[in-house]
């Protein structure tokens, strides 16, 4: 597998995904190989924070003390410009078809992606 | 012998067992339920024995019977072989025995695993359990955080979410597709506590309207708190049996499973989501249409739980279930009546015995004894229970036979 690309599980200020050389699928949770055709070593590539919010939920319980003192603070999946989805933080008035470009902001002690809306 | 030719008329073709004499089948012989809210001092196995001792009961049948045993996991108190814990503490010494995780679809595939297993003889009563103290044994937040563990640990963790949320996500994404609207989930509230108010053993009994549920604290919007099942206490078990032990029995007609994703971010679109494909293959295994249906017992961790998965399930049109809710076709008296008992918004949800409950309801209305919630006809009734973020479905169709 190539070298492993930092991104903001691990505290840098990126998101990184995975694209299959194989069948040319597109993922974001990292693994040795592609889940869409089984092929090794998907290639890591940096995705440019361009994309459509595709659900949200404005967190007003949360569980734990470090979160509580964030609510409320909106969960969103956002489909990204390269065709994945992920899970991420946005803008509170964010709404469904948003077009949103990544930030990044400290939650919880950790650093997170934060959507904001594309004026 | 009459009975299981009788019997077998209504069974799916399939190929004979025993020397072609008869069809293998499974029956749910006996039930069990405690009540459901606060079982303060009760531990989880306490709570699984006790409505153990009622399933084996129920059935007529001794403890010394049972030879098989599955059970489900307790958050309180988890251990990697729960089922003999269980066994043991039961006093009992089955010759097949283990836990099932799948979440809240778990007391229905553990059905269907119990089904095949006695369907080709590996045991003849098979003990299906859970109980947990979850209410009274944790904390609120810490029922919460280990819930939410569910989630992706490096993707979606970090973030915060909850259950809620992973739900509060789906649910705005369908609310946009469909055109559902907040009044629109709070109806099914509304509806599941007006049954609950008939159920001794219900943790809630105030009727609520959907004023009260659009009123009601924020949780992860656009759910709120009475869009939300609760924490609870409770227990449930019941028997799967090769054969039946009383007068009517209780069919198991045919069941499915799909599973298409376990966390939110990887789920498959809204339209293909696994009810539908688990539906669908329920159906082709058991020769039933939902025209069949007379009983529906559908998972309703939240609002938009039961509202999407009527829908998935083709009990309501793409978004028309709420309106089916107002009309009066999912009441008692109408024309689908559905989980008569409360559900886990009203009855509670004690984890893994949450939606069994909804099993040992159905199978008090198949059996006539729902006392003042029966309903006019549950000859044949269809189950479903959802795991995870819609992520694991078990479709089941039972069927009396006389």
């Amino acid at each position: 597998m190539s070298e492993k690309l930092t991104d903001w599980t691990s505290g840098a200020e990126a998101i990184i995904y995975q694209d299959c050389a194989a069948c040319g699928s597109h993922q974001y949770f990292r693994r040795g190989f592609c889940a869409a055709c089984g092929a090794a070593d998907p290639v890591q590539k940096r995705a440019s924070g361009e994309g459509i919010v595709y659900a949200t939920s404005l967190v007003c319980r949360a569980a734990t003390p470090e979160t509580r003192a964030h609510v409320p603070y909106n969960i969103v999946l956002v489909d990204a410009a390269e065709g994945f989805r992920m899970m991420a933080h946005g803008d509170n008035e964010l709404a469904i078809g948003d077009k949103v470009t990544a930030r990044y902001r400290q939650f919880a002690g950790r650093l997170v992606p934060y959507f904001e809306k594309v004026k | 012998m009459q009975l299981y030719i009788k019997a077998r008329r209504f069974a799916a073709p399939r190929n004979d067992g025993d020397l072609g004499i008869r069809t293998a089948m499974s029956f749910i012989t006996g039930v069990g339920l405690t009540s459901y809210g606060k079982h303060e001092g009760s531990s989880s196995l306490d709570l699984m024995s006790k409505a153990a001792a009622m399933a084996i009961a129920d059935a007529g049948l001794k403890r010394t019977d049972i030879d098989g045993v599955l059970c489900g996991y307790s958050t309180v108190a988890p251990h990697i072989m729960l089922a003999t814990v269980f066994a043991e503490h039961f006093g009992i010494r089955p010759s097949y025995a283990h836990a099932v995780q799948v979440g809240g679809a778990t007391g229905l595939a553990m059905t269907m695993l119990a089904h095949h297993l006695v369907e080709v003889g590996v045991a003849g009563h098979v003990l299906v359990v859970s109980g947990e103290n979850r209410l009274t044994g944790q904390s609120r937040d810490a029922s919460i955080q280990a819930l939410a563990q569910v989630g992706h640990p490096d993707y979606e963790v970090p973030l915060g979410p909850t259950i809620p949320a992973y739900y509060g996500l789906v649910a705005s994404r369908y609310m946009h597709e469909y055109g559902v609207t907040q009044e629109d989930l709070a109806e099914f509230a509304v509806l599941m506590r007006a049954h609950a108010c008939s159920h001794p053993g219900a943790q809630f009994h105030e009727p609520i309207t959907v004023a009260d549920v659009m009123a009601s604290k924020p949780v992860a919007m656009p759910l709120k708190l009475l869009d939300c099942c609760p924490v609870s206490d409770g227990g449930a078990a019941f028997v799967v049996s090769r054969e039946r032990t009383g007068e009517t029995g209780i069919l198991v007609r045919g069941c499915a499973q799909a599973h298409t994703h376990q966390h939110v971010t990887a789920a498959p679109r809204l339209s293909e989501l696994g009810a539908e494909i688990s539906i669908a293959k329920a159906k082709a295994a058991s020769g039933v249409a939902i025209s069949d249906v007379r009983y529906a017992a559908v998972y309703d961790s939240f609002t938009i739980t039961l509202a999407m998965l009527l829908e998935d399930l083709g009990l309501a049109r793409r978004g028309e279930a709420a309106g089916r809710v107002r009309s009066g076709y999912f009441n008692r008296d109408g024309e689908m009546p559905l989980n008569t008992h409360g559900g886990l918004l009203s009855y509670g949800h004690c984890g893994v015995g949450g939606a069994m409950a909804h099993l040992v309801e159905t199978h008090l209305q198949m059996t006539g004894r729902a006392g003042n919630r029966q309903v006019r006809d549950a000859s044949l009734a269809l189950l479903h229970g959802d795991g995870g973020v819609l992520s694991s479905h078990v479709s089941m169709f039972l069927e009396r036979v006389r």
